[in-house]
């Protein structure tokens, strides 16, 4: 069993679709339930960025679809990578009306994701590394 | 993840399931490279053990041989294996029930709250 390249939950919400993309896309909204402070820039590109007090911890996302009220996504570091990593999980919003209220969909892909360089740097290891390395060390031996 | 992927992430989990393998892997983490030599001073093990681990280490390219001081072998981690690795964990350690909870109930509040108060500053949050 492979671990997971995407997640998604699903919630039904008592309140309609339009409180909820409120409570996505909007900073006051975004601070009530997701971070404890954040800004946005609600336009696919825009910039919007996410603080977590507690963890001492600042997203920057970036806004990739805006169709309200149905669906609204970003991408977003992967958590526990270095700050410089280029990679990024995409996370996606959808909102359904059900009944008076909403089905809120949330998907996050991307965990998987293996950029051709890092394949490179970590599998060249696996094959020749330590072959070439000794060989290296042995030319080394040879030339002092 | 392509199964080299996989592959590569299996390796790492490996190395880290052996307590001796997990102490050489922080010391070289917190030191940088060493010797065998040097590796064994601050472990309670033997250079001979040591070295077995670190051949093994190496040749699941978790660890690479270069050549140090007075032709002793020195040993440098490296990190791309565990870049890998980290992505299965960051899959594990993403959290949206929370959140999703947290939304749930900030729904609930506002509309029971008056529309005049910003909701971000009446509510106190973990930690």
């Amino acid at each position: 069993m492979a671990f997971p390249d995407r997640i998604e939950r699903t919630v039904e919400l008592a309140h309609p679709p339009a409180e909820v993309w409120a409570a996505l896309t909007t900073a006051e909204g975004l601070a009530g339930w997701f971070g404890n402070q954040a800004a946005i820039d609600l336009r696919p590109g825009g910039a919007a960025q996410m603080t977590w007090n507690a963890e001492g911890f600042t997203a920057q996302m970036r806004i990739e679809r805006v169709e309200e009220p149905a669906v609204f996504a970003f991408t977003w570091p992967i958590y526990g990578l270095p700050e410089d990593d280029p990679r990024r999980t995409y996370v996606e919003f959808t909102l359904e009306p059900a009944g008076t209220g909403t089905r809120l969909t949330v998907t996050e892909s991307g965990f998987a994701q293996l950029p051709e360089d890092l394949y490179r740097k970590a599998y060249d290891g696996n094959t020749d590394g330590w072959a070439k390395e000794l060989g290296e060390l042995a030319a080394y031996l040879d030339a002092a | 993840m392509p199964p080299e992927g996989e592959a590569i992430a299996e390796q790492v989990f490996t190395a880290l399931a052996d307590p001796t393998r997990r102490a050489i892997l922080g010391a070289l983490a917190a030191g940088g490279p060493a010797t065998a030599t040097d590796l064994a001073a601050g472990l309670p093990i033997t250079r001979q053990a040591i070295a077995k681990h670190l051949a093994l280490l190496a040749g699941a390219g978790l660890v690479t041989a270069e050549p140090g001081e007075r032709r002793r072998v020195r040993y440098r981690l490296r990190s791309a294996p565990m870049q890998v690795a980290q992505q299965f964990l960051a899959a594990l350690a993403r959290d949206w029930d929370s959140p999703l909870g947290a939304l749930k109930d900030h729904l609930d509040r506002s509309a029971r709250g008056p529309a005049t108060t910003p909701i971000h500053e009446t509510r106190g949050h973990d930690g």
